[in-house]
């Protein structure tokens, strides 16, 4: 039988504010244990929250990121459960009426087509504290300093069909609130991470099949990986006429399997009600107005604007603007090359991305300044250095994070374009050649290539190779 | 020395008299007298002595307000830094808050001094006090009767003269009460006048801090203090305080007050007669009576016994013996610690009620039980909305009796939760109310009641203190002892 997966993916961003959403506590990440937490983040008996007005701003803004309905007044309320790490028993998280409502988000795949997601919807809601197992003997440790930090749960439908498309789709979002920079995307630290529902069912069928809930999963790889292990074990299961069960299972990244948590969590009953310290949230025409001035260009917006002022391909573009600091690198690149963007794109693409790549970096650990990158393109598009040799600049940038004019002065890179330097070794060449020389005269064209090679080993690849090209052609001929 | 809180005012402005004397002389009646009453768990001499000298030095820079240098007393419901803060649980007999309630700080910047934290029921669910986990206070009037509660602690000590004043807090009925059994006045203000912040919460939507003290001038000197916007308080309104002892002589000439046919449908007689005799005092003060209805009144007790209890199960699900507070010994697992803490912290009523709330709030139950009560408050609330369209002030029993014997209902929930049938529905509409003194049945004080529209505590407090000054039931006292 052929089988279809269905994903949905619950995403929570954690929102890039100074203090805490219903405190007064700073957010910092890896304080000492218990150091960031206050009265209120303790839940201490009398304590109040007070809404943080910041987040809502930036509540705001994803909601019109995605071109959601924005909830003119919605309500917090109390999820209740009990959990060491949850100071107050209860987890203040919006429930009936999320701030933010419906909207949608184009993903590009990565074979250049488009699929529009759902999402549901988006809520505001504190954080709990975190468990420490480790270190404590049988005991176990509580740090509350992740209490009531503040979280955007971003809700989709379960729209995809591949684990490639969530990731596609958890990439988008993720692009999106850096854009808006409301969340530093830092999948490590856990302030942004994922729980993915997923479900199989046969082709052709409409009924969903039964979902499983995986947790745990905190990089753009495990999420891929988890997925399609969740996938072929759910596959498993039913071909061997099995059933799945509804539950929540966590990802081991080290053994690639996901495993059921302990099913007595599943059982909870939440008993919502809105949070009576807390008033109904409203939203006013002026806010909204606000949060819209104070709109940034957000990806699909600047990825128009790359292909047209720029002329980059959309497949480009797309890559260019897939991180907002990829894309400003490469225009900080752009405005310095006096408008070589498609080689500032290629050389971005194709040796920068490369090369981070290959050493696990981010753009924004870049050991090439833009200013560095934009030189080497310069001087590629006037002539001083053949791309061949740029690739040279760029190693030695990359090791030494050196100034390029220096590099290739000190290297003697520069490009030979002087034609009587040229003509002498080509002359030099031919002479040492005979034979070759005059195979190729009679008709074996072929050996020209075997010319040029000979001229860019003798001169270390510095002759400007199409003055070679024409110079050589001309003296072969005779 | 046995005086109102205007009266010390005045004779510590002219320095007939000092704050430390003062403090000394309600310390030693405190030591004198709360053996046998129990109107506190702790008694903060010291810091009250040291309070009292920082007030001398204030009265003697000429640096004074009105309540610099008043003794008064805290519901050991608000939270005091450094000071042991149990809502008269064993769940928190430890505790030792590491903040002040801003009521707390609001008194203390006025001056106050306080003597130290009253006796309550537990979490301040109930209406006797006979629900502390510290032993319940008798009342001064009859000590084989309750002062009524939650606060019983707060007005048994202010009846007694062991204190002026004293602070509490009303959620169904917890400060005016306990007001109308001691004979004292206690006035719960509007919901939100009075910050939440610091204040152990019980049932959140309907929890209200107010003051207790023998006068009504004396509960609009405090409030005057404890009222006000607080940006730690979401819940708390921003609007401009009155003073409220400025209108207190205002005449109530032409006021209309409405007598809600419900209250007095099977009153008990001794009280309709004194409610009768106060109607006559404010006619001969110019106000006018009229019959009102509120239809909804009769659900106003299922609707609570809903509601405050679905808050508590969530407000006090803090107390699990993790960070602070009592926990069991030697807990064998994470479920172990949660249920012996609980079951041995908390006692018979917070437990029923964390039960009745924890099952309104449940899965399947939600609906017919916390969204019909939420519909129910809305009726009730619209209803006194109507009412004040055509009435200034409502007047009406505080308590369907005087103050009962000690176990007479502990065994019957049902009746006790009754003591609060004429209190509960003004903290559902979160209405202002007070209690004032209106004479005796036999030995015991009757209260009236009088209930104002929102943020009306001036009018409040100014029909009260027009009614003060034609009658002095409000000066009565117990004989010591």
């Amino acid at each position: 039988m052929e089988w279809e997966s269905v994903i949905g993916l619950e995403i929570h961003a954690q929102l890039l504010t100074k203090s805490k959403i219903f405190s007064g506590a700073p957010t910092q990440f890896g304080a000492e244990p218990n150091t960031q937490a206050c009265a209120i983040d303790l839940g201490m008996p009398g304590v109040l929250p007070v809404l943080n007005r910041e987040v809502v701003t930036m509540a705001l803004k994803f909601g019109l990121g995605i071109q959601a309905e924005i909830t003119r007044k919605s309500v917090f309320a109390r999820k209740n459960y009990f959990y060491p790490d949850l100071p107050k028993g209860y987890q203040i998280s919006q429930y009936e009426l999320p701030v933010v409502g419906t909207g949608h988000l184009d993903v590009t795949l990565d074979d250049g087509k488009e699929m529009r997601i759902t999402i549901i919807r988006a809520h505001l809601e504190e954080d709990a504290g975190k468990s420490l197992h480790e270190d404590f003997l049988d005991l176990s440790g509580i740090d509350l300093n992740r209490a009531g930090t503040p979280l955007l749960e971003i809700v989709s439908a379960p729209d995809m069909r591949s684990a490639k498309e969530a990731v596609a789709y958890l990439k988008t979002v993720h692009a999106l609130v850096r854009y808006l920079d409301i969340c530093d995307g830092n999948m490590q630290e856990g302030s942004f991470r994922c729980d993915a529902n997923v479900s199989v069912r046969p082709k052709g069928q409409s009924k969903l099949g039964t979902r499983t809930e995986l947790k745990n999963i905190n990089s753009f790889r495990f999420v891929e990986r988890a997925i399609n292990y969740e996938i072929e074990r759910q596959i498993a299961i039913l071909e061997s006429g099995g059933t799945i069960t509804q539950e929540t299972r966590l990802y081991n990244p080290d053994k690639n399997e996901t495993r059921p948590m302990r099913s007595k969590e599943e059982a909870n009953d939440y008993r919502y009600f809105p949070d009576p310290d807390l008033l109904p949230l409203i939203i006013t025409d002026e806010m909204l107005e606000q949060a819209q001035r104070n709109m940034p260009e957000l990806p699909y917006q600047k990825r128009d604007r790359f292909m047209k002022d720029y002329g980059l391909s959309a497949y480009d573009a797309n890559i260019l603007i897939s991180n907002r600091d990829l894309a400003d690198y490469f225009e900080t690149v752009v405005k310095q090359t006096e408008g070589q963007a498609k080689l500032a794109a290629n050389w971005i693409i194709s040796e920068l991305l490369g090369a981070l790549n290959r050493n696990d970096l981010e753009i924004t650990q870049c050991p090439i300044p833009a200013a560095q990158l934009a030189k080497l393109v310069k001087r590629i598009h006037d002539n001083t250095i053949s791309g061949k040799i740029a690739k040279t600049v760029f190693e030695a940038l990359w090791n030494e994070k050196r100034d390029v004019d220096e590099i290739i002065e000190k290297q003697g890179l520069k490009q030979v374009s002087d034609t009587s330097t040229i003509e002498k070794m080509i002359d030099q060449v031919l002479a040492a050649n005979q034979e070759k020389v005059i195979e190729y005269r009679s008709g074996k064209d072929k050996l020209f290539g075997y010319f040029i090679g000979l001229l860019m080993k003798e001169s270390q690849g510095k002759l400007n190779p199409q003055q070679l090209n024409e110079i050589l052609k001309k003296k072969l001929q005779g | 020395m046995l005086k109102t809180i205007a009266e010390l005012s005045q004779a510590l402005q002219s320095k007939k008299i000092s704050s430390l004397e003062l403090t000394q002389f309600y310390l030693k009646r405190i030591k004198e007298l709360d053996q046998d009453l129990n109107c506190f768990i702790t008694v903060t001499e010291e810091q009250a002595l040291a309070a009292a000298k920082t007030a001398d030095q204030k009265i003697a820079a000429g640096q004074a307000g009105r309540l610099t240098g008043i003794p008064i007393a805290q519901k050991d419901i608000f939270c005091t830094k450094g000071i042991k803060t149990t809502c008269g649980s064993k769940m928190l007999h430890n505790f030792t808050a590491p903040y002040d309630a801003t009521v707390v700080a609001k008194l203390n910047a006025a001056g106050t001094v306080m003597l130290g934290k009253t006796n309550m029921d537990e979490f301040a669910m109930g209406s006797s006090n006979e629900n502390s986990h510290f032993g319940p206070v008798k009342n001064p009037w009859d000590k084989n009767c309750v002062p009524g509660g939650s606060s019983g602690g707060s007005a048994a000590a202010v009846a007694a003269g062991l204190v002026p004043g004293a602070t509490g807090t009303d959620t169904g009925g917890s400060i005016r009460q306990p007001a109308a059994l001691c004979g004292i006045t206690g006035i719960k203000p509007t919901y939100g006048r009075v910050s939440r912040y610091g204040m152990i919460a019980f049932a959140s939507s309907l929890d209200q801090g107010g003051p207790f003290a023998r006068s009504a001038e004396d509960t609009a000197l405090l409030l005057n203090a404890m009222a006000g916007f607080d940006e730690h308080d979401s819940t708390s309104v921003d609007r401009p305080i009155p003073d409220y002892t400025a209108t207190l002589n205002n005449s109530i000439q032409g006021l209309r007050i409405g007598l809600p046919k419900e209250y007095f449908e099977g009153l008990n007689p001794e009280i309709a007669k004194k409610l009768e005799e106060a109607r006559h005092e404010y006619e001969k003060l110019g106000a006018q009576f009229k019959e009102i209805t509120l239809p909804n009144m009769n659900l106003s007790i299922p609707a609570y016994y809903v509601i405050a209890p679905a808050e508590c199960s969530s407000n006090l699900a803090r107390y699990d013996g993790v960070r602070y507070g009592y926990r069991c010994e030697n807990p064998k697992n994470l479920e172990d610690l949660y249920k012996r803490t609980r079951s041995e912290g908390f006692g018979n009523e917070v437990k029923r009620r964390i039960m009745i709330g924890t099952y309104v709030l449940s899965a399947g139950y939600y609906d017919a039980y916390y969204l019909k009560a939420q519909k129910i408050r809305r009726l009730i609330r619209d209803d006194f909305v109507n009412a004040f369209q055509s009435v200034d002030i409502i007047m009406s029993p505080t308590a369907p009796s005087t103050a009962f014997k000690f176990g007479e209902k502990t065994k019957d929930p049902l009746s006790m939760y009754l003591s609060d049938i004429y209190t509960i529905s003004t903290n559902l509409a979160g209405l202002p109310g007070i209690s004032i003194p209106a004479g005796f049945n036999s030995h015991l004080p009757i209260g009236l009641q009088l209930v104002g529209n929102y943020f009306e505590e001036a009018r409040l407090l100014n029909v009260a203190h027009a009614y003060q000054t034609v009658t002095d039931w409000h000066t009565r006292m117990p004989e010591s002892k």
